[in-house]
């Protein structure tokens, strides 16, 4: 016969969960905050051992320096241009298609979406070479459309999930009687469900958005050009002259730089997120 | 009756209302076949086949050829062997790792909205820019880590740790289990949600410790959660590729290269086409029969219990 074990005191305990929730904190942010410790040392601090933690004086040398060598403005422009009309066509053809999805008897529903969770499970480098090989035939290396295309594809089964789980939301009858007006099918989606469904497009686009400034295969693959190149792929290639020289501060400067607009996305819209990336995962 | 309703609106009959509805779907259907369908009766043709470089492609067929080759070839075993490692390796940590926070976060605290963004946020941002970020924390001279744990006294001299391969596969790991972790924790909180109270409060009613009701109310009760994050993970570990790319290269000597990017060495560097596709197309059979056995075992034990 076991004891039961006894309660710790209370403060006690509180202490322990508020200890491990800042640890569970500081090892999530650290890594991203020594990047920018990092970017806004002297190159001095950089390089002494044992380290020094915090920057004195702040310096903006190697962004200023980041900036002179690299484009990295257009970087940040590219990748803005393609995630947006990626994530444009993404959630278009995805509201389409949930649009209709969404009244479909509930077998057809589960199977197809089932589908598409298996095709959102192929790895991209299985799509890799016949995807550059048609990029290639149409002339789109080092075009946008080679990444725009497939990025608004390979997050189409993300974006149906999430707004055919909301378009099945509306009440039937709201779209009978709208049915009953003579709208088709285009017209009540946009004016009935996207409407409706404001929240759930909005989280959707800003989850298909992140998703494709992060993607770094194609990008690296398809785009050679330097004023072509989207953030990600443009940071591969901002090393220095040989791998022993990396300019470490500049490189954490670009660290910085290229996750400073996802670090404001998520700290303004937290919430939209977290709810939005788990209804989309355990529908699955 | 429905029929007639249908029938009687303007636009035609209740059939070819249908029909024209579904032309909703077709907008869908060609992205995705021209991104993924064609693509992958491609990779697949490519794999079957003999191509030569002769000012286009030349496609002879070639059977299982390149895969008789690849099950001989020891460079695939190592990567193939690599991948396994950092999968299972990763996926211990995170899984591990990604309950515990989601327990942490679950119990609603002052500031805990402003906790679950902090904790989300390596999950939003690019893999291949904070590998680089990894990369230099791990750096041997300047990097944080060594100087982190020189100064805690768990290491005596500093390590090269990117130029080992031991150490190297642990670098990478524990860059991919910071970046992922935030997924397992989210999947888990939303499973969490769905435990309803009264069990929870029942539980404690009947006088269970926490220890005894995390493990035989809570986890099994999470269970199908845990199996949606558990197959996403490995599917998405077992395609490593940015991370790799980022950090070593496959390096030092090849210990660290994965599948995936052995694949695109094929393709990109060694121009050899057709043994990059069957590189490719063997990894993704493996991961979905691997995935489909954990399904058919999840659902086997879950039937009895």
């Amino acid at each position: 016969m076991k004891r039961p074990a006894r309660p710790m005191p209370r403060l006690a305990r509180r202490a322990l969960f508020g200890a491990a929730v800042l640890a569970l904190v500081a090892w999530s942010l650290g890594p991203a905050l020594w990047q920018a410790l990092t970017a806004l040392k002297p190159d001095a601090q950089i390089t002494r051992t044992p380290l020094v933690y915090l920057p004195r004086p702040v310096t903006w040398e190697h962004v200023v320096r980041l900036w002179q060598r690299k484009p990295f403005g257009t970087y940040l422009l590219n990748s803005a241009w393609v995630s947006g009309w990626a994530t444009l066509l993404c959630v278009t053809v995805a509201a389409l298609a949930a649009a209709r999805v969404a009244r479909l008897s509930a077998r057809s529903r589960e199977g197809l979406l089932l589908g598409l969770l298996v095709i959102s499970l192929f790895p991209p480098i299985l799509l890799l070479f016949p995807l550059y090989e048609g990029a290639r035939s149409l002339g789109w290396i080092n075009h946008s459309l080679a990444l725009i295309l497939p990025y608004a594809a390979l997050n189409l089964p993300l974006a149906l999930w999430v707004l055919e789980s909301a378009f099945r939301q509306l009440p039937p009858a709201l779209d009978e009687a709208a049915r009953m007006d003579g709208l088709s099918a285009l017209q009540r989606l946009v004016r009935i469900h996207v409407p409706v469904a404001v929240p759930a497009v909005a989280t959707t686009a800003l989850l298909v958005f992140i998703f494709c400034w992060n993607e770094f295969m194609l990008a690296v693959t398809f785009m050679t050009r330097d004023d072509k190149k989207t953030v990600t792929a443009g940071i591969a290639s901002v090393s220095g002259a040989s791998v022993y020289e990396i300019p470490w501060g500049q490189l954490s400067a670009a660290v910085l730089i290229a996750t400073l607009p996802l670090l404001l996305l998520v700290l303004l819209f937290q919430r939209p997120i977290v709810a939005g990336l788990t209804r989309g995962a355990v529908k699955g | 009756m429905n029929d007639a309703r249908r029938a009687a609106t303007p636009g035609g009959t209740g059939l070819g209302r249908e029909w024209r509805e579904d032309l909703l779907l077709l907008p869908a259907v060609i992205v995705a076949a021209a991104v993924v369908g064609i693509p992958i009766l491609r990779v697949v043709q490519l794999s079957l086949s003999r191509v030569e470089l002769d000012g286009g492609l030349k496609i002879a067929w070639n059977g299982l050829g390149q895969f008789v080759r690849l099950w001989q070839d020891g460079r695939w075993w190592i990567a193939l062997r690599n991948t396994t490692e950092f999968t299972v390796l990763s996926i211990v940590c995170e899984m591990a790792l990604g309950v515990a926070g989601a327990l942490l976060l679950h119990r609603s605290f002052r500031g805990r909205g402003a906790a679950r963004a902090l904790v989300v946020l390596p999950w939003a941002l690019p893999t291949a820019v904070m590998s680089l970020g990894w990369a230099w924390i791990f750096n041997d001279a300047f990097g944080v880590m060594n100087d982190l744990l020189l100064r805690i006294g768990v290491l005596d001299h500093p390590v090269a740790w990117l130029g080992r391969p031991d150490t190297a596969m642990a670098a990478m790991v524990v860059a991919d289990v910071w970046k992922t972790t935030p997924f397992v924790t989210l999947v888990v909180l939303a499973g969490l949600q769905g435990i309803s109270v009264e069990v929870q409060e029942a539980a404690a009613l009947d006088g269970l410790t926490g220890g005894q009701r995390l493990r035989h109310i809570v986890l099994p009760l999470l269970r199908p959660a845990l199996l949606v994050a558990l197959v996403f993970r490995i599917i998405q570990a077992f395609g490593a590729f940015d991370v790799v790319y980022v950090m070593t290269g496959g390096g030092p000597g090849g210990s660290t290269e994965t599948v995936s990017l052995y694949a695109y060495k094929n393709y990109f560097r060694y121009l050899d086409f057709a043994y990059g596709s069957a590189v490719a197309v063997q990894s993704v059979m493996l991961v979905g029969l691997l995935t489909a056995v954990l399904m058919r075992l999840a659902r086997g034990s879950g039937g009895t219990r």
